[in-house]
């Protein structure tokens, strides 16, 4: 979540912007995270941070498999990944590993600047 | 510009935007990983990343792997521990160099910490570079270290449906090496039900029986290791 937090601080800099209102994170079903776990820690490191109150939306995101005999894509169920159609075991892990921050959502405050636009009206 | 920021200001006092990132949480990992891979390659060096849960017996597998291939293969170990420096110890009675990382309260190895282990061996003197990483199967497996191949350990006594319970690390070995052989029996450990969740499981996989501690099956392992390391000996830098 460190990770994740450092990565959200460096993009809402580079928009100037002061506060992070709302984090979008998606965690694949094969991640190994665990999305309660990821919410503790997140209100946990947050906190004194421009991210400190923000909202952490997680999507999960399922896993995924292709069988390359049968061209077909298919979500696995269960723990073994098999074809549904042929039964083999030889399947591309298509998705389902992803970890990743998706978006931001960002504000500035600028006090200052929002009065001189005001005068210059 | 202005308009917009007066608008928003008017209900928000704020000027709220959304930023799309889509950046992986990992990613600094994976850069220091393939910064790893690339010089390893350029050493000529083969790389195995080992994982276990505690206790299934990583230190002694590469303490006795490398104490057998002296004269075979040139080996070093670098060694993840919590807290202390034991398993380091043990596997420098083996006469290669082990270079230890503590990682406080870090339960896995990352990329970088590896990177700045390897600054501490001469890389162009080696032909095989172990890994061995903080005993547990959840965390590591979404940590690339730059290895070549992912070694998945476990123990007899650890019961067949290890695998199943952790089915993420079992997914992304290339090898998996079942330990304590020597004692599956007296452990009450059904052989064929392990061998086969393996497969189902981790069917990319070479899989090995071994005892490190009494050496059963250990010569398979090393003459896989001898091939992997000509491989990669042969490879363009």
């Amino acid at each position: 979540m460190q990770n994740a937090l450092e990565i959200a601080v460096e993009h809402a800099k580079r928009q100037n912007a002061t506060r992070i209102h709302r984090i979008h994170m998606r965690v694949g079903a094969l991640s190994s995270v665990v999305p309660e776990a990821l919410a503790f820690a997140f209100d946990v490191v947050t906190q004194g941070t421009p991210a400190e109150g923000a909202r952490l939306e997680i999507e999960r995101v399922p896993a995924r498999c292709f069988c390359p005999a049968c061209q077909l894509e298919f979500e696995p169920d269960g723990l073994f990944y098999e074809c549904p159609q042929c039964g083999s075991l030889n399947v591309e892990i298509r998705a389902g590993r992803e970890l990743e921050l998706a978006f931001l959502e960002v504000s500035r405050q600028e006090p200052d600047d929002r009065q001189q636009t005001t005068d210059n009206r | 510009m202005a308009e917009i920021t007066s608008k928003q200001a008017a209900n928000d006092s704020a000027f709220t935007q959304t930023v799309a990132v889509n950046e992986g949480i990992l990613s600094k990992n994976d850069l220091f990983a393939a910064r790893n891979r690339a010089r390893f390659k350029s050493s000529r060096l083969l790389v195995l990343n080992v994982v276990s849960s505690p206790g299934s017996g990583k230190t002694a597998l590469i303490e006795r792997t490398l104490t057998d291939l002296r004269g075979r293969l040139r080996g070093a170990v670098i060694v993840g521990d919590l807290a202390t420096d034991n398993d380091a110890q043990r596997i420098a009675r083996s006469g290669a160099p082990a270079v230890q990382i503590t990682t406080g309260d870090m339960c896995h190895l990352e990329a970088e910490m590896v990177g700045k282990a390897a600054n501490q061996l001469n890389l162009d003197d080696l032909d095989l570079l172990i890994i061995e990483n903080v005993g547990n199967l959840v965390c590591p497996s979404g940590y690339d270290l730059g290895e070549d191949l992912r070694v998945v350990l476990l123990a007899a006594t650890e019961g067949e449906d290890k695998p199943l319970k952790y089915p993420v690390m079992f997914k992304t070995a290339n090898v998996v090496i079942v330990n304590k052989m020597d004692i599956a029996e007296a452990a009450g450990f059904d052989r064929a039900t392990a061998l086969e969740n393996i497969r189902r499981i981790a069917p990319q996989a070479t899989v090995f029986e071994v005892s490190a501690r009494t050496g059963l099956g250990m010569e398979a392992w090393y003459a896989f290791l001898e091939r992997c390391a000509n491989e990669r000996r042969q490879t363009d830098r």
